[in-house]
């Protein structure tokens, strides 16, 4: 679609010049100005380098985590001489006739399996605590590029856990510096109340002496945020992203466009997220009384079950498109339904009827189930 | 018709001579192999007072282990129950709170924990995948019941005693 848009534009301004760019070998006319992330996007598939801190709908971010370097072998026609060091893509724009290795440049492969594990160097094995475990960007990345161990041995950066306001929690323990939340809540909101303090090492994702953010769009910093550092304390602790199910759902709502995912437990909604796009970008910001507030399924007209790729683990349980046989035994029984010996609801004490986790605002805690024989 | 093997025996559908007809040898032949019996090795043994070894890869009932300092280990990451095949294993995370440091190792711990021995294929996947060392499968096998209910196994049958603090957890029925 993107480049049936490019040709209808090149017939509609036909002075306006084209580049034609490399990229793996595959070639793509992008207008001038374009990163050459963002020429990548537009072949897809295999030869767009992954981003962690770029995000196409926030202005300025891009550039700090390094894990879409690529190597420019030809820097444009009328200079063809290859650029000394790998560039970041996500800041470089391209120029006539560039060529650009990324998954067939062996350099650019063990470079960002370095970056990689600069990336972790801090960052806690706490995945089977974290709330982002799943769909993490981190975790993808260090997955599909990253080495199984780490060679650091010193002691980590730890920071305590903050809330900053009723439904943020922030770990800047897991935070890996990409400021995306910090120029959502620069963009998106009319003041800002969180940055980043200190340097290098010592930098850290705070609000001026814990300031709660209020602010209607502040919620979407939990979106952008690539790793668990922003979480939601709603749906913290909650379930584990892969065992809910997710619809796209429609609400009316006067502050945003009202789109978002459910995520659902049966009819309990545990959790709102925006729609995010392939490159897990949200398509549109939503507001937070959509995010924190409409946990009840009256307030949202479901649109139909959300397209999770096959190699999620999300879509792990879900069977899609699966054709449930008719049950034939009442037929054959003159209309009597099967006798069950036994059906696990009433026997099973998750998901009891009492406690409903999507009404806790907040994570679950011991009080909140009741002590089944002693134990919790 | 072509045979398969050369092993096809003729049938011998010659009449019985007298020998035959009397049946008594053949009687004492079975009665031989009979007695020869008595003097060999017993295939059985008599459970439940003896009990064979397992062997030391068995995979058997399940337990939730605790930690040297007799913390639940369980951190409800769910590992488990996305791995099992069976789909047998559910449960549901709550936040440790300040003072139950003592109970759960880590801040995030399953409140509720079942396995369902009725779906459960005992395939070791829980073991496997779980990486707070919390899951094990033991050498011994789920133990009968008359109701089906009583295979749904909670935290209370699962958990091994805190060495610690023992419980005085009375069985459910």
């Amino acid at each position: 679609m993107a480049f049936r848009g490019m040709q209808s534009f090149r017939t509609m301004a036909e002075e306006k010049k084209l580049f034609k760019v490399k990229i793996d070998n595959i070639t793509v006319e992008v207008e001038p100005g374009t990163t050459i992330l963002n020429a990548a996007r537009l072949i897809g598939g295999d030869v767009v380098p992954p981003a962690m801190c770029y995000y196409s709908k926030l202005q300025g971010s891009g550039g700090k985590c390094r894990t879409c370097l690529v190597k420019v072998s030809k820097g444009s026609d009328a200079d063809p001489r290859p650029m000394p060091k790998l560039v970041a893509s996500c800041r470089t724009t391209v120029m006539d006739g560039m060529e650009v290795g990324n998954i067939t440049s062996p350099e650019v492969l063990d470079a960002r399996k370095g970056v990689v594990e600069f990336l972790l160097l801090n960052h806690p094995l706490d995945c089977p605590v974290c709330d982002q475990a799943g769909e993490c960007d981190l975790q993808d990345l260090s997955y599909e590029h990253g080495v199984s161990a780490t060679r650091y041995e010193f002691k980590r950066r730890t920071f305590d856990k903050i809330d900053i306001g009723d439904h943020i929690k922030l770990h800047m323990t897991r935070c890996i510096l990409c400021y995306r939340c910090v120029f959502t809540a620069d963009q998106l909101t009319n003041k800002r109340e969180h940055g980043i303090l200190g340097r290098g090492d010592a930098s850290e994702i705070s609000t001026y002496i814990q300031n709660s953010l209020d602010n209607d769009f502040i919620g979407n910093v939990i979106d952008v945020c690539p790793v668990g550092a922003l979480t939601d304390r709603t749906a913290r602790f909650k379930n584990r992203v892969w065992f809910l199910k997710p619809v796209d759902a429609k609400c009316e709502c006067t502050k945003c466009s009202g789109k978002a995912v459910l995520w659902l437990r049966g009819d309990e909604i545990f959790r709102v997220t925006a729609r995010k796009d392939k490159y897990g970008e949200v398509e549109e910001f939503i507001c937070d009384t959509c995010r924190f507030e409409r946990k009840d399924p009256k307030d949202w007209t479901v649109e139909g079950p959300r397209k999770v790729s096959r190699h999620s683990v999300i879509s792990q349980g879900h069977y899609v498109g699966v054709h449930k046989p008719d049950e034939t035994i009442a037929k054959v029984m003159d209309g009597r339904a099967p006798k069950l010996l036994m059906d696990i609801h009433d026997i099973s004490e998750v998901n009891m009827p009492a406690v409903d986790l999507s009404k806790i605002d907040g994570p679950a805690h011991s009080n909140d189930f009741p002590k089944s024989n002693g134990v919790q | 018709m072509q045979t398969l093997t050369n092993r096809a025996q003729p049938v011998d559908r010659r009449p019985m001579t007298f020998w035959e007809k009397m049946y008594l040898p053949a009687i004492a032949k079975g009665m031989g192999i009979t007695f020869k019996h008595i003097f060999k090795k017993k295939a059985t043994i008599s459970y439940p007072e003896e009990k064979r070894p397992f062997s030391p890869v068995f995979r058997g009932l399940h337990v939730l282990n605790r930690d040297e300092e007799g913390r639940e280990r369980c951190t409800a990451c769910g590992l488990c129950a996305v791995a099992c095949p069976a789909e047998a294993i559910t449960m549901e995370a709550a936040e440790r709170k300040t003072g139950e440091e003592n109970l759960y190792r880590e801040e995030k711990y399953a409140a509720r924990y079942e396995i369902n021995m009725l779906r459960c294929i005992f395939c070791g996947f829980c073991e496997e995948a779980c990486p707070k060392e919390a899951i094990y499968m033991t050498e011994t096998f789920a133990p009968s019941n008359f109701q089906r209910k009583g295979f749904i196994y909670g935290k209370d049958d699962l958990l091994i005693p805190d060495p610690k603090h023992p419980l005085t957890v009375t069985k459910k029925d």
